[in-house]
């Protein structure tokens, strides 16, 4: 298995904001195919930074970022769209990533733009859309659905790329509960490489068997989520915790 | 009518006005037709007709202006009513109330019977500018994103004591319209970055074009070409 290309490999990724920020300082990070890493961390620990290095939004400037093998180069605008094919991004806000008109056409956005057209394209949506139990939904707008399907869809407009790699910010946030425990089982049959950002500690301990915690601009611990979570001084000291009443 | 593609539906729509507008209100037996046209039109439509009274309340401002324009002129006047009115300014006015509701009505039955994502459907089809319809689209999506989120800053505002009262409470408005703003264009630029991240390289998918039947394009014709029979015809009789 270790001769085994990565899904993800980051290189010492460092990287400062425009006006100064330096958000990242030398993140080094290999996933294989398969895997669930949770990555923990406290506010501004640069989390949503290194999400947007993965497909290039944010150029890389100082480290390496390779999504299967492949290099993630900003200036390569061939390759960058091979790239944002195989990076899946659920971003937090469902309403930022749901801009079409109906689910459908949302769902659909994402493998158009990858060639892909009639018969092959619907039934790729509907795919999708099965997935995430949404599929009777396709014709609606996506502001007449509950913030936990929205939720759910715009993992779909991600599935339907059939990415190499998911990568999910902050997913249960804003969730009742019953639409937390939904996408849980969701994600959890998916059986694809993903990376989970989240400060929900008890989700990651039940989707993910790998934890890391990003803290400062770097990778501060890496390993087996029960044993990262077991350890209540690491916690403390990332300004992370388990919610009152809940043991490992 | 509900079924009919909306990018013909727009064509007679403007058609119709275009011949209605160019109609000249002395000549006011053609509007009558016009009327009954658009009428007719309407009640095979079958909106309610709640719904188009509400609708046609944008025309009120336009309505008081026109009923004024015969007090205010120059030329010849008449007496009517013991009023006495300019002859000129009677006749603009009335013009601005026909051909305001005829093109009113118009847009009625073309809302009413048309989803707002078919008329963006439509305008695409007519070769509007890609971007525009693009944005379109967007407002569309957005709206109600939006408003939302005016309506949770104005609650915000209440639960904190503010009720807006007067002249002086503008401030207050005016910045949050600002913020409303900055969020909103920090939302574009969010929705921008989703966009780029499922491949978006400047073109929007393009939405299959419809099939249209024969009688499809015979029964929208029926709208503009009515209206340039009558506009003829009442030409010829009363115009010699």
């Amino acid at each position: 298995m270790s001769d085994e290309t990565p899904s993800l490999l980051i290189e010492g990724l460092a990287f400062a904001y425009p006006d100064g920020h330096q958000a990242l300082f030398g993140v080094n990070l290999k996933v294989s195919q398969g895997e669930c890493v949770a990555i923990l961390g406290p506010n501004g620990a640069g989390k949503t930074t290194l999400v947007l290095h993965l497909n290039g939004i944010h150029p890389t400037s100082v480290g390496k970022v390779w999504i299967a093998g492949t290099l993630v180069d900003a200036k390569d605008k061939a390759s960058l769209s091979k790239i944002r094919a195989k990076v899946g991004i659920v971003f937090q806000d469902p309403d930022d990533q749901l801009f079409m008109p109906t689910v459908g056409e949302d769902v659909a956005f994402g493998p158009y733009n990858m060639g892909l057209r009639g018969a092959e394209l619907e039934g790729i949506v509907d795919t999708a859309l099965q997935q995430v139990g949404m599929l009777e939904f396709k014709d609606r707008a996506p502001h007449h659905l509950s913030f936990g399907q929205r939720r759910r869809v715009a993992v779909a407009t991600v599935l339907a790329m059939k990415p190499e790699i998911l990568v999910l910010d902050e997913p249960s946030s804003n969730l009742d509960p019953a639409s937390r425990r939904e996408l849980a089982d969701i994600l959890r049959d998916l059986k694809i490489t993903t990376l989970m950002v989240t400060h929900d500690i008890p989700y990651a301990y039940e989707l993910c068997e790998r934890s890391i915690i990003l803290s400062g601009g770097v990778v501060v611990a890496d390993g087996d989520t029960k044993t990262i979570l077991g350890d209540s001084k690491l916690l403390s000291e990332n300004r992370l915790e388990l919610p009152v009443g809940f043991s490992l | 009518m509900h079924s009919l593609p909306a990018h013909l539906k727009i064509v007679a729509g403007l058609l119709f006005i275009i011949v209605g507008v160019a109609t000249s209100i002395s000549n006011w037996q053609a509007f009558i037709g016009y009327f009954l046209v658009i009428g007719t039109v309407l009640a095979i439509a079958k909106l309610p007709v709640k719904k188009i009274l509400s609708r046609a309340t944008v025309e009120i401002p336009f309505v008081l202006f026109a009923f004024l324009m015969p007090f205010f002129g120059t030329g010849e006047k008449f007496e009517l009513l013991g009023l006495s009115l300019y002859r000129e300014g009677l006749l603009a006015g009335a013009a601005i109330i026909a051909k305001g509701t005829l093109g009113l009505l118009v847009a009625i039955t073309l809302s009413g019977s048309t989803k707002a994502r078919e008329i963006i459907g439509g305008l695409e089809t007519l070769r509007l500018p890609a971007l525009m319809v693009q944005i379109a689209t967007f407002m569309l999506r957005y709206v109600n994103v939006v408003s939302d989120e005016m309506e949770r800053m104005k609650v915000a505002r209440q639960s904190r004591g503010f009720e807006a009262k007067g002249i002086a409470d503008w401030k207050i408005l005016a910045q949050a319209a600002g913020a409303l703003f900055i969020r909103s264009y920090e939302r574009g630029e969010r929705v921008h970055l989703a966009m780029l991240s499922r491949g978006y390289v400047g073109v929007m998918p393009v939405m299959e074009k419809p099939v249209i039947t024969k009688f499809q394009r015979f029964s929208v014709i029926a709208l503009p070409a009515c209206a340039l029979l009558i506009f003829l015809f009442t030409n010829m009789i009363w115009s010699r």
